[in-house]
């Protein structure tokens, strides 16, 4: 099945109804998206489809056909938002990063906290108490 | 999970006709929207549907419009859809506090309002909006189409006369006048113990739902009612506390939701003044 991974064309053979988050993980080999819960409450398994923030623990893989997904390894390692949550401790043990910063990126650039609490209502944190990330997402 | 997939088949229709004459020949296909629910089943391993119909890219289930007089939401509406369309903001702002409740981003980029009426939850949260605004639903097989008001579409808890081979399409308001108003008490994860959710519209004759306290949505006709006549809301109250039987055996928190309903109800009333 086709569909645009990270901003390459990918061809990929995979059960359809397969999760998004498995096939990402096995089928592409791209480990940065974490499964948490796996029932939509936690956003640690947070990735872009056509520029939107959903679980991928909830997608079936069809449903991505012909879309644009965009998991944390898109974002290259050096995106504003990677450095200013490095910045600000806003990752401790790590697992709600990836998803936090892909919830975060439909935002914009320095989001009022209004909006940083609404868009980052669906990520669970259990280290950091949130502030740190809420200041990380401002800044960048 | 793992595994778990091999003995499912999915089935891709590219439009609603095929989508309809696929479940006419196959009743036992399981309609597939935004899964936000029915993953949530699969990751669960309480879903025991073994074929499905992904309805995910038949778009023209997306159309927000306004069809004679009433307003028309296509099934697969997703709730973000539903916050930023101009015409719902006009015609049914509550349905838009509604949607803006349910789950973050993630949920409201995927979960559709066909989904939450075809999963028919007591607690499903638009329904008590939809309740309150005379919504119906309308339903279509590969040979016809039907509608049904919302209070006559659940018949028992998680029950409805959706038939296994018909798909819904969309709802339709009605237009009507008078403030509307929406209230979620008690969170998702709570609402085995204390969700209670109202939807109400204030006019000349008040139209009040209410959502979690009972196996399926209920219009509250002898509240609406008193109030019309102009009884004082304290009276409105008492009973609204004889009208509703929650959903619970367990007296405490049956109590419990009585009063948050009938303190829903004063807010409404004050709130709305
Ligand atoms: C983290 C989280 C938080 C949530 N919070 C809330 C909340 O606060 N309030 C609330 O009400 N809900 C909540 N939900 C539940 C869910 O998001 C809604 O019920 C949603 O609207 C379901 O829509 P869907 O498109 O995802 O449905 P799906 O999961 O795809 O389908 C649900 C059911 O409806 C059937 N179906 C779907 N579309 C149609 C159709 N057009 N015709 C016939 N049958 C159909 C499916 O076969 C299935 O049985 C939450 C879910 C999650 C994961
Ligand atoms: S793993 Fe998907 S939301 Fe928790
Ligand atoms: S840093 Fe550990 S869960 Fe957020």
């Amino acid at each position: 099945m086709i569909f645009t991974l990270n901003a390459a064309t990918v061809d990929v053979d995979a059960h359809p109804m397969k999760r998004l988050l498995d096939v990402l993980r096995e089928e592409c080999g791209l480990t940065g998206t974490k499964e948490g819960c796996g029932e939509g409450e936690c956003g640690a398994c947070t990735v872009l489809i056509d520029d939107a923030a959903v679980c991928a623990c909830l997608v079936p893989f069809a449903q991505v056909r012909d879309a644009r997904v965009t998991t944390i390894e898109g974002l290259g390692g050096d995106h504003p938002l990677q450095r200013a949550f490095a910045e600000e401790g806003g990752a401790q043990c790590g697992i709600c990063t990836p998803g936090m910063i892909m919830a975060a990126l439909p935002l914009g650039e320095k989001p009022s906290l209004r909006k940083v609490r609404e868009g980052l209502a669906g990520n669970l944190c259990r280290c950091t108490g949130y502030e740190a990330i809420y200041r990380a997402v401002r800044k960048a | 999970m793992k595994g778990v997939i091999a003995g499912l088949e999915m089935r891709e229709p590219s439009s609603l006709d095929e989508a309809l004459s696929a479940m006419r020949n196959d009743p036992s296909l399981v309609p597939l929207a935004g899964c936000t629910d029915l993953y949530v089943a699969l990751n669960f391993g309480t879903l025991e549907s073994t074929r499905f119909l992904n309805l995910w890219s038949i778009d023209e289930l997306r159309v927000i419009e306004k069809s004679n007089d009433a307003l028309s939401i296509g099934a697969l509406t997703t709730y973000k859809s539903i916050i930023q369309s101009k015409l719902v903001r006009k015609r049914l702002p509550m349905l838009i506090s509604a949607a803006r409740e349910i789950g973050g981003a993630q949920i409201h980029n995927r979960g559709t309002l066909g989904g939450n009426i075809a999963n028919g939850s007591p607690a499903g949260d638009t329904l008590p909006v939809l309740a309150a605004a005379d919504a119906t639903v309308v339903m279509r097989s590969a040979d016809a189409e039907r509608r049904v008001p919302l209070t006559q579409f659940y018949t028992g808890y998680r029950k409805s006369v959706l038939r296994a081979d018909e798909l819904i399409v969309a709802v339709e308001i009605p237009s009507f006048s008078g403030k509307q108003w929406f209230r979620k008490v008690g969170t998702r994860a709570a609402q085995a113990i204390s969700k209670v959710v109202m939807a109400a519209v204030r006019s000349p004759r008040p139209r009040i739902a209410l959502g979690s306290v009972a196996p399926t949505v209920i219009r509250l006709p002898m509240t609406e009612g008193a109030l019309e006549e102009g009884a004082p809301i304290q009276e409105a109250q008492r009973i609204l506390m004889d009208e509703i039987s929650p959903i619970d055996d367990m007296r405490s928190t049956e109590e419990y939701r009585r009063r948050v309903a009938s303190n829903l109800l004063g807010r409404f009333w004050a709130e709305t003044e």
